[in-house]
């Protein structure tokens, strides 16, 4: 059985083509995240502003965005943005696209609760030393807000690298998709194949995520002391 | 939109509906079991056990769904266990929402005062009556939030499911577009059943959390 494994994973490139895997998930991740914070703190920012009809709008931006699970966001761009709009984009920015809109709301929640949760002192004394409406967001707010919100952030990050666990479903070749090949090729060899493949790629995510939530969790401890 | 392509589909989903409500209940109820039992575990650091539980909710937690409902319905027949879908679904919905429900408790638990478990044990209380009639009742109270977030939660991530094709809403949705090729229609009905499902249920945990909190608290 032990074997098994190994000659599995380092007959060819097996491994090489799992880390490669692993890759597109993780770039995959990072681009979205990078796109989704940009885009939620300028609507984190707005919905802290004291117009109504924007509030509202942007609250059913993000009431969307919890209700609909991310599978479906996916297939909504998937298929909506070819067939409705004739746009054909490679699988991947599609994903990006998806999971950045969804990043984007569940964000603006978080920048609007920190920007709100910061003492109302500190902007008073900014507006008092003379700063403008972009200087207290820029210097005071902002900043102090960033430090408050960074646990959820770290939080949200790993919740964006298991979603793209479903990248396989838009047909891109992740991680698992990756995976599967390699024990479709190997079955009929090496029937335990698939126990050491997905086992493995279970292992790959956890050691991305596990030191993430370890280092979101101690932040959020210091904060509370 | 063509509604006539709709209304057609409308008893298919009907029974994926069902599916998907049936499935998310029975998943909730096991996580909220699992994660009681794990997070009381881990609170009061019975040895050894405690060390398990806190592996197995950090595993949980750190790993998609997608890839345990993989583990265990192709992993697992490899090593002898040959599972329905179905069954694989709810043993993954409950293993992942056991260890998101047991981080909502713990949370909830260490927010107890400690005051309150000093004078519990100086009216002779043992670990279990502490465990009954202090830790937990106010705990709960303090950890509505966070439980509330993880049913949402949960009822969503039944649409993992359709990975493994049991037939609840994605999957059936999936299904139909696979042969009709009617993206819009089925894709509005489904997120139209996803809101008729998930909207009641932030309404009501709102006013549960509301009610929790003032029949425990009194604010």
């Amino acid at each position: 059985m032990e074997h098994s494994v190994i000659n599995v994973l380092f007959v060819g490139n097996n491994f090489a083509r799992i880390m490669q895997g692993l890759w597109t998930s993780v770039w995959i991740s990072v681009d979205s995240l990078a796109a989704g914070l940009v885009l939620g703190t300028l609507l984190g920012i707005l919905r802290t502003l004291p117009s109504k009809p924007l509030r509202f709008i942007l609250r059913l931006y993000l009431e969307f965005f919890r209700i609909v699970p991310t599978i479906v966001l996916l297939y909504l761009v998937y298929y909506i943005l070819p067939r409705s709009f004739n746009i054909s984009w490679p699988a991947s920015w599609m994903a990006i696209l998806a999971f950045a809109l969804w990043v984007a709301a569940e964000f603006s929640d978080i920048v609007r609760g920190a920007i709100e949760s910061v003492p109302v002192t500190q902007k008073e004394s900014g507006l008092a030393l003379g700063l403008s409406k972009t200087q207290l967001f820029r210097y005071v707010l902002l900043p102090q807000a960033v430090q408050l919100e960074l646990p959820a952030t770290i939080n949200l990050a790993t919740r964006v690298i298991k979603t793209t666990s479903l990248l396989m479903m838009i047909s891109i070749m992740d991680v698992i998709a990756i995976g599967q090949q390699i024990i479709e090729a190997n079955n009929q060899k090496y029937p335990t194949a698939v126990f050491w493949i997905y086992g493995l790629i279970f292992i790959l995510y956890f050691i991305i995520d596990y030191p993430l939530s370890l280092w979101s969790k101690k932040l959020a401890a210091k904060e509370n002391r | 939109m063509n509604w006539q392509v709709i209304s057609h589909s409308l008893p298919i989903f009907a029974q994926a509906f069902k599916l998907t409500l049936w499935l998310s209940l029975v998943g909730i109820l096991g996580s909220l079991i699992v994660g009681a039992l794990s997070s009381l575990i881990q609170y009061f650091k019975v040895p050894i056990l405690s060390q398990l539980f806190t592996a197995y909710v950090e595993l949980a937690r750190n790993t998609p769904l997608l890839i345990q409902l993989f583990f265990l319905y192709y992993a697992f027949p490899v090593i002898g266990l040959k599972m329905s879908a179905t069954t694989c679904g709810i043993i993954g919905l409950i293993f992942l929402g056991g260890a998101y429900m047991a981080e909502g408790f713990t949370g909830g638990f260490s927010g107890v005062n400690q005051t309150q478990i000093d004078n519990g044990k100086a009216l002779g209380m043992n670990n279990l009556q502490l465990a009954r009639y202090v830790v937990f009742p106010q705990g709960f109270a303090l950890s509505m939030p966070a439980l509330a977030a993880n049913v949402i939660f949960l009822i969503k991530e039944t649409s993992i499911f359709s990975v493994i094709a049991i037939p609840e809403l994605t999957n059936t949705a999936l299904d139909l577009i696979g042969m009709y090729y009617r993206s819009n229609e089925y894709l509005f009905v489904l997120v139209v059943a996803y809101a008729i499902v998930l909207i009641p249920v932030i309404l009501l945990l709102n006013l549960l959390e509301r009610r929790v909190r003032y029949g425990t608290f009194g604010d």
